[in-house]
């Protein structure tokens, strides 16, 4: 199993490097350069072309990379072209406003979504299951954004429960940690629960037909028994997957839930590098992101031993 | 333990964790949250032109003089001036008593070196300083510029609002390179920046300074006047989602919105404890900048057909909406309400509009339906992406052979440095919303340049631009120099480097219990709770 593991890690730098080389042929061949944003509208092409020596941006491609490349062996993402920032001192702050969003959207996704898929394969065909899957078809069809502004008038303005936006460091207490993340993490849960709650109930019905099933109902047990105990853990399989395939997508919708809700995490910081073209904010991210994404999917490749033996690595 | 216990402990858990909010109702008194329009990210004002680092420095950096309501100079750190030698000799003493952040007194060495520095990165202090002959710290508290010819609006250009502005810093910061950004923000202004406390793209945080010392001077307007500082500590947060934004505002989460959109300030105008005054006196104009290298609009009959087809109206409306209070029509290359400002030769902006005649003038001008490249951005709601729609559906009404690129602001402005003809990615038209500022003088006007290359992206070249702006540089008296700027608006409406579309007054969103805000952009003296 160690091995395994260790195999896999080691097969990320490969993959590490061709996302590097790829985000950075992009960015080269992208319009629009850092030093142009810097210079401001008044600027003189002449005051541009001061400012891209001084970033090293006038260099050739194979130069710029090739040093990127000697930074990233010493373990050093470079330094923000605007601010001078190092660039793991920008993630540093970030990382913990996205995690904390991530985390309550998972958790708030699987207490919510599994048992409704468990309860729609349960009463399947019944009035229950049709409203279940009416709701997720909503569910998936209403963009992130709107499903955000619709929270947010009704929590904030309305109902005034809930600030509107922004991020409270969890240091600074539970509460007001967690009242700022509530709407982030039921906006960004929305297309997740869906997701997870359509593959639960998939996946269950399949369990469901099972002999074993059939034979645990005939012993006898009762049906919370039979649903949670026998066939969700058989079940479970394929709604890890979807767990795993989703991340992504959670990486994807934290950049529209944090500029919704103000939260300064690590979407917020992607979108605001690529606006700026702040390069090596951008190249971290990605390689960050990708490495993450890679983990993740290891993660869940693990997890599947645990939840059915017969799985073996 | 059984499910209550279970339960009953989890909740003690959860509410062990609920703290007091981190400020207090009284600490939240003396704190101004306000939402800039963009993200903070240059920390050298001689490095930027963009308005937020300009903001910025006005925040840590006091001039040595500012400019009133008339656009006239007052003394700021300045005490006063001298000139001498039939004007070819300015002496400027400083005031007593006024510190750096650091607590060291702001010597006459350090202004040097800072005027110094900021004449390697604005135009008017390369203009400046190429009429200096010499500028020395005569003693602590005095400098002196000895000037080949009499230059009479120094004190004023010392005290221009336009970025670069010649912001007083340290001399061991103003050594530093001009190529090289400055990491020290030892300031002399109003305002300390909290360093510790920054975080890209979301906060920036300013405290008081303490040994600050306004200038006795009563004369009040744009940057004149005393600085009083009526907050222990602002914070900018950027909120870049605008509909969260005017949230922010309701829930009193945040005090002030700098730059609101035009559909933010509809929203916010139906709550009683929401200001929307202008965000400034000075109005941000809107021009359409016209590339005159190539066909083909480097034929001025063609430039001068377009415009019996331009309503400035539908321009302004397109960014201010359609409350006639927030726009001017029938204004020029000089923002309207300043003292360059004047009609003279926009006869063929007003009357009826008329496309049918300006498509009779194409014709007769020539034009064999070269291709016309449009360069607009896509993703300025706020400004330049409305111009350039309502641009896109003139210039197609008029049959052009057009192509309009709508890309993101990074790309437009890396776009708008192509020099080449349109078939290898170079560009015709493009439309723009300029800070007011920038265009009070021909000294910063960058429209009304002339000088080819070395223009502003558009590159035309009008010998006549140049001279009489040479003229209006050494020109002695106000009149005379109002006359010759005239006279430019007059040869700009001639020779067309840009299209004026009509000047638009950015308004603000903030708390009514926020009172005497200066209306100079976003300045954070004088403006307290009420």
């Amino acid at each position: 199993m160690l091995a395994y593991i260790l195999k896999r890690i080691l097969a990320t730098i490969p993959v590490m490097l061709v996302v590097a080389l790829t985000v950075f042929s992009l960015l080269f061949l992208a319009p629009g350069d850092p030093a142009t944003m810097i210079a401001g509208d008044q600027a003189s092409a002449a005051d541009i072309e001061r400012i891209r020596q001084s970033l090293g941006l006038d260099q050739p491609f194979l130069v710029q990379f090739g040093k990127w490349l000697w930074r990233l062996v010493h373990f050093d993402l470079g330094n923000s072209v605007f601010t001078g920032q190092p660039v793991t001192t920008l993630m540093a702050e970030r990382v913990g406003p996205t995690v904390s969003v991530m985390l309550l959207t998972l958790l708030l996704s699987i207490c919510i979504a599994v048992p409704l898929g468990v309860v729609a394969a349960s009463k399947s065909g019944s009035w229950i299951d049709r409203a279940i899957m009416s709701v997720s078809v909503v569910g998936f069809s209403v963009p992130l954004f709107v499903v955000g502004y619709i929270l947010a008038w009704t929590f904030s303005l309305k109902l005034q429960w809930l600030p509107p936006q922004g991020y409270t460091p969890l240091a600074e207490g539970l509460w007001p940690w967690l009242q700022r993340l509530i709407l982030p993490a039921v906006t960004l849960g929305f297309v997740y629960i869906v997701l997870i709650a359509r593959i639960t109930r998939a996946s269950m019905l399949e369990v469901l037909q099972q002999d074993y099933v059939r034979t645990a109902r005939a012993k006898g047990l009762g049906p919370r028994s039979v649903l949670f105990l026998h066939a969700l853990k058989n079940g479970a399989v394929p709604v890890i997957t979807v767990i795993g395939i989703g991340f992504a997508a959670l990486i994807g919708g934290t950049v529209v839930t944090e500029t919704v809700f103000t939260i300064p995490g690590m979407g917020r910081l992607t979108v605001d590098a690529i606006l700026r073209r702040d390069y090596p904010v951008i190249q971290g991210l990605v390689l960050v992101f990708s490495f993450v994404y890679v983990l993740v999917n290891l993660a869940v490749d693990l997890i599947y031993t645990l939840v059915d033996p017969r799985i073996r690595y | 333990m059984d499910r209550r216990s279970f339960i009953k402990a989890g909740a003690a858990a959860a509410l062990a964790g609920i703290s007091a909010p981190a400020l207090s109702q009284s600490a939240r008194q003396k704190v101004l949250r306000f939402v800039p329009y963009t993200d903070l990210t240059i920390f050298d004002p001689m490095w930027s032109t963009v308005d937020i680092t300009r903001d910025y420095g006005y925040m840590i950096y006091d001039t040595l003089f500012g400019l009133d309501a008339n656009f006239q100079p007052q003394p700021q750190l300045a005490e006063g001036l001298l000139w001498g030698d039939d004007g070819r000799s300015c002496t400027i003493t400083l005031r007593s008593n006024i510190t750096f952040h650091d607590g060291e007194p702001i010597r006459a060495r350090d202004c040097v070196a800072s005027l110094k520095r900021w004449s390697q990165a604005a135009p008017m202090g390369a203009t400046l300083f190429a009429l200096t002959d010499e500028l020395v710290a005569v003693d602590d508290r005095t400098l002196r510029f000895r000037l080949k010819r009499p230059f009479p609006i120094l004190p004023a250009v010392l005290g221009q609002l336009s970025a670069p502005v010649p912001l007083i810093m340290p001399e061991r910061v103003a050594q530093t390179d001009v190529k090289t950004q400055i990491t020290d923000r030892t300031g002399s202004g109003p305002f300390k920046f909290k360093a510790d406390e920054f975080q890209l793209g979301n906060l920036a945080v300013f405290e008081k300074f303490q040994g600050y010392q306004p200038t006795p001077s009563t004369a009040r307007g744009l940057t004149a006047g005393p600085k009083m500082v009526h907050f222990d500590r602002v914070e900018w947060r950027r909120i870049p989602d605008a509909s969260t934004a005017a949230a922010a505002l309701q829930t009193g989460d945040v005090d002030w919105i700098g730059g609101p959109t035009s559909e933010t300030v509809e929203l916010l105008a139906g709550f009683k404890d929401v200001d929307l005054p202008r965000l400034e006196d000075i109005p941000s104009m809107a021009m359409m900048r016209i590339n005159a290298l190539h066909a083909p609009f480097n034929n001025k009959k063609i430039r001068q057909a377009l415009l019996p087809a331009i309503d400035q109206a539908e321009f302004c409306m397109s960014v201010a909406g359609t409350n006639p209070q927030n726009f001017a029509t029938g204004s020029g290359f000089f923002p309207p309400g300043t003292a360059l400002a004047s009609d003279a030769g926009l006869d063929p902006l007003k009357g009826p509009r008329s496309i049918e005649k300006a498509r009779q003038l194409l014709k007769e001008a020539g034009y064999s339906n070269e291709r016309v490249r449009l360069l607009g951005a896509a993703d300025s709601p706020a400004s330049t992406t409305p111009l350039a729609q309502v641009a896109a559906d003139m210039l197609g009404k008029l049959g052009l052979n057009l192509d309009i690129a709508l890309l993101d602001n990074a790309s437009v402005a890396q776009r708008r440095r192509s020099e080449e003809p349109i078939d290898k990615g170079g560009w015709s038209l493009s439309c723009w919303l300029f800070p007011g500022t920038w265009f009070v003088d021909p000294g910063t006007n960058i429209m009304l340049r002339g000088n080819g290359r070395n223009a502003w992206f558009g590159w035309p070249t009008i010998p006549k631009l140049e001279e009489l702006r040479d003229a209006w540089l050494n020109s002695p008296s106000s009149d005379d120099r109002k006359r010759i700027a005239q006279e430019m608006q007059v040869v700009g409406m001639d020779e067309l480097p840009a299209i004026p579309l009509g000047a638009i007054y950015r308004q603000t969103a903030l708390k009514k219990y926020l009172v005497d805000r200066v209306p100079t952009a976003t300045v954070f003296w004088n403006i307290r709770r009420g």
